[in-house]
């Protein structure tokens, strides 16, 4: 890479176009013919197989692995889909290393699990290059779904609801569907508009229709929708994000880094991003590090993220930290910012070290500052408007076995409804089941 | 450090790694590079009568078998016996024999089943001072629709009938090629022995069909749209070759007759379990044109350091060793019983123990939801399947219980004596109890 144009504040065109290019590739690169057979053959078939038992789609790994090794990846493919159908982006996206490949007995055997994330992508990528859709809409039912968000946990709903020959109405408050898939995540981790595009392949099975720009409690109410259908799934995420509280907070140049992470995702030319060239990014999760190893990407010369806990605690797994680390993210940990600094635009971000005290996390009176001409904030999401009709923990809401809620026509999933754990692949599980349960209900 | 030093019937060589009569030792080129790559030997690719040569397929003369990771296991072909001319087959034999006195260099022969043949052929193989001659009645494709190759090796009448007419005209070791694809594999070495045979080499290849082209409906390898069966040789099919050498080594009718080992050699390990059965060197193909000639040095080492670790000065200390051990199913001892015995800190729970022995054997392994595979000695009858499937080696061994411990699938203890099925209860036709 060339050196970065190290201008202060925040501005566009740090690097040049092949160094974007290089920088936002692919995380992992696609295997090819052989090397999917070569990491197939690595794969023991075990018995009641625990990478099946630590994927919260179920997806049965030994069986379509050795759907590769045998020459059929498409019917491996099916094999995936037919318990996840955003199987394609969970390739790219889902924390592997703390799931399926963690849990592979090859892991235990010598420490190198069977590429599960990679040969998952082998089949569902060899799948989606061909016409067809490989699976078919039972008849009609005459029955009617409103879908909320067209994330990974409406869409994953919706395809199953489809299939059973139910009409889905997806309702999205984004001018795009595809939800985190397609304004989250980091770009390197889905290239080439891949969400755009499997959304485009997911909604092929028909009886699907979406409508964005629609937003709940914005442009209709949940009342409504139960009167026009005969349920309803709300599966819109968190669109709130938390705030600092902080004195300055105001300031310019901060910012959301879930709304900088969808402007990078948006941009079709990364040269008229601007970054800062001293970044903070404040918070320890999947948001953060994507934002700070992006920021880094596009040119930022400095960029630190800050935890208030220890590393332990921090949501973003190890491989991420390492990934974070490995790009020049400095991480500090143990460390709470308390006040933002700057004339007009921020400055510098202070700090005070933080320690686990007998009544939770306490601020000490060692304090620090960190050179910051763009700060990101991710430390949460929140559900923006809760809405009416469903009860919530006060959080998200409250949701049973298969995603059924406080009200018998409305189901919830996703990261807006209670316990899963905000990832992408637990949202389809969530999504589908509660599709399953609609279903049964429906049906009587 | 060992002595790998091997004399075969008079022949020696540094080593008993010979190359097997195939392509790999087909011409001169190859045989030189061979040579410096450390081989003790080879067995030159099968000549036939003078005149125009034999013509092959020039389409794909091979097929494949594959293991893990495209591990080539097993491979197939067509090809026939050399298609160069005689005379220059024979001209460049003298000429490397001239360069490379220490090595032994024996010529595959292959003519058709007419005295006057052989009688003409031998002489010009003495002439390039070749050590001895191997009489191909093992190639089971092209050559034995014209009654040569198997189609001599299928018929020990045949077999004996050459051999003493080969023997009758030269003074050269003979060693004949036997061909395993007869029901007693016994009866052509017999053959081959009272036909005069200084020794027998086995085995020849296998019949077989490696594969099916299921776009175009034909065998493969295919030629223009057909194919043919071909032989089949390599890592797969060892074991089928070493239980014959064994019953040859072990038959009292065939007992002392010296015997080369092929089939499926690809280690030093390898080499050596033929030579504990009964084989005083071994033949190398497959494992050649799968690697090159190089791994010859790996199989030098190898044994040579086995050797030092065993206390074998030299290879004649072990040769047949195993052969006593070697006895019918009839006289297994009844009386003896292991149970298997799970590791649990080598198990990496994949489960395939409990998979294979919940549904195909005998429900011998309990599974916990912790996934702990814990043997059940009531029901283990010690088949071994988990041992086989197990991926990760030594994890389950079989342990044998002491006279006098309880066999808790038997409610009998396990008795001191030796009793096998020649003395049982249930056999009908038992020797009386002592």
């Amino acid at each position: 890479m060339s050196q970065p144009n190290s201008a202060q504040g925040v501005c566009s065109s740090r690097l040049t176009s092949q160094d974007y290019a290089e920088n936002f590739s692919d995380l992992h690169p696609p295997l090819d013919a052989h090397e999917a057979l070569v990491a197939a053959d690595r794969c023991y078939f075990c018995h009641d197989a625990p990478c099946i038992t630590a994927c919260p789609t179920d997806i049965d790994i030994p069986l379509f692995i050795r759907q590769i090794a045998t020459g059929t990846p498409e019917s491996a493919a099916r094999t995936i889909l037919s318990q996840n159908i955003l199987g394609g982006m969970c390739a790219r996206v889902c924390p592997t290393e703390t799931l399926c490949e963690e849990a592979c007995v090859r892991e235990a055997a010598e420490g190198q699990p069977v590429d599960i994330g990679r040969l998952q992508r082998f089949a569902t990528d060899t799948i989606m290059r061909s016409a067809s859709h490989p699976f078919q809409r039972a008849a009609e039912t005459g029955k009617t779904v409103a879908v909320i968000g067209a994330g990974p946990a409406g869409l994953s709903c919706a395809h199953r609801l489809a299939m059973h020959g139910h009409n889905v109405k997806i309702f999205d408050a984004r001018p795009k569907a595809g939800g985190l898939n397609e304004f989250g995540i980091a770009a390197y981790k889905s290239t080439d508009d891949f969400a755009a595009k499997e959304v485009e392949w997911l909604l092929a099975i028909g009886g699907i229709d979406i409508e964005t720009g629609k937003a709940l409690g914005r442009d209709m109410s949940l009342s409504d929708l139960i009167d026009t259908y005969d349920a309803v799934f709300l599966g819109m995420g968190l669109a709130g994000v938390n705030a600092l509280g902080l004195a300055g907070e105001e300031k310019d140049e901060v910012r959301d880094a879930v709304s900088f992470i969808a402007d990078l995702r948006q941009s079709s030319d990364l040269s008229t991003l601007p970054v800062g060239r001293h970044v903070v990014v404040i918070g320890g999760g999947m948001t953060a590090v994507d934002a700070a190893v992006q920021s880094k990407l596009l040119g930022a010369q400095n960029v630190h993220l800050v935890y208030r806990r220890g590393r332990a605690r921090m949501n973003a797994s190890k491989y991420e930290q390492d990934l974070a680390a490995s790009r020049g993210v400095n991480i500090i940990t143990n460390a709470e910012p308390i006040a933002v600094h700057g004339n007009g635009a921020v400055r510098e971000v202070e700090f005070s070290y933080t320690v686990e005290g007998p009544n939770g996390l306490e601020r000490t009176e060692d304090t620090f500052r960190l050179p910051a001409d763009q700060v990101l904030k991710a430390i949460g999401q929140t559900l923006e408007d809760t809405p009416d009709l469903v009860k919530t923990d006060g959080r998200k809401i409250e949701v049973g076995e298969n995603g059924r809620t406080s009200h018998p026509a409305i189901w919830a999933g996703g990261d807006c409804a209670s316990g899963g754990d905000d990832l992408t692949v637990t949202a389809v599980a969530e999504g589908r089941n509660a599709a399953e349960d609609i279903h049964r209900t429906l049906m009587g | 450090m060992a002595n790998l030093q091997s004399d075969f019937l008079g022949i020696k060589s540094p080593n008993p790694f010979w190359l097997a009569s195939a392509p790999p030792t087909d011409k001169e080129y190859n045989v030189r590079r061979a040579f410096e790559a450390g081989w003790g030997g080879v067995v030159w690719k099968t000549l036939g009568s003078e005149g125009p040569p034999i013509v092959n397929v020039s389409g794909p003369r091979y097929g494949a078998i594959w293991g893990a990771d495209r591990r080539l296991l097993g491979l197939n072909n067509i090809e026939l016996i050399t298609d160069r001319p005689l005379e220059v087959n024979l001209r460049e034999i003298k000429a490397v024999k001239r360069d490379y006195p220490d090595r032994a260099l024996v010529v595959s022969l292959m003519v058709p089943c007419e005295e006057q043949e052989w009688k003409t052929i031998l002489p010009l193989i003495e002439e390039t001072g070749a050590d001895g001659v191997e009489l191909n009645f093992g190639c089971p494709h092209g050559m034995a629709e014209r009654g040569m190759g198997s189609a001599v090796g299928q018929v020990p009448d045949y077999v004996e009938m050459v051999t003493r007419w080969v023997k009758e005209t030269t003074r050269m070791p003979c060693i004949v090629k036997l061909t395993p694809n007869i029901a007693d594999i016994t009866h052509p070495a017999r053959a081959a022995k009272d036909g005069g045979a200084d020794a027998v080499s086995l085995i020849n290849t296998i019949t077989s069909i490696t594969g099916v082209d299921l776009d175009i409906m034909a065998p493969t390898p295919t030629i223009d749209g057909k194919g043919t069966h071909g032989g089949y040789c390599g890592p797969a099919v060892k074991p089928i070759a070493m239980n014959m050498v064994a019953q040859i080594a072990r038959n009292p009718q065939t007992a002392g007759l010296p015997i080369s080992g092929i089939g499926g050699v690809t280690t030093w390990r390898d080499a050596a379990e033929f030579m504990a059965l009964g084989a005083s060197n071994v033949q190398v193909c497959t494992a050649a044109m799968t690697y090159g000639f190089k791994i010859v040095q790996e199989m030098i080492s190898g044994l040579s350091q086995w050797m030092d670790e065993k206390g074998y000065h030299s290879i004649d200390d072990f040769v047949g060793a195993a052969v006593p051990k070697v006895v019918d199913w009839q006289y297994l001892n009844l009386n003896h019983v292991t149970k298997a015995r799970i590791d649990q800190d080598a198990c990496i729970k994949c489960g395939r123990c409990y998979a294979a022995c919940e549904d195909t054997s005998h429900q011998a392994i309990s599974m916990s939801p912790e996934r702990v595979f814990d043997v059940k000695d009531d029901e283990c009858v010690a088949c071994n399947l988990c041992v086989n499937v197990c991926p990760v080696e030594g994890c389950i061994t079989m342990e044998t219980l002491a006279v006098g411990a309880m066999d808790e699938r038997t409610g009998v203890p396990v008795a001191a004596e030796h009793r096998d099925w020649t003395k049982h209860p249930n056999n009908p036709f038992a020797n009386a109890a002592e």
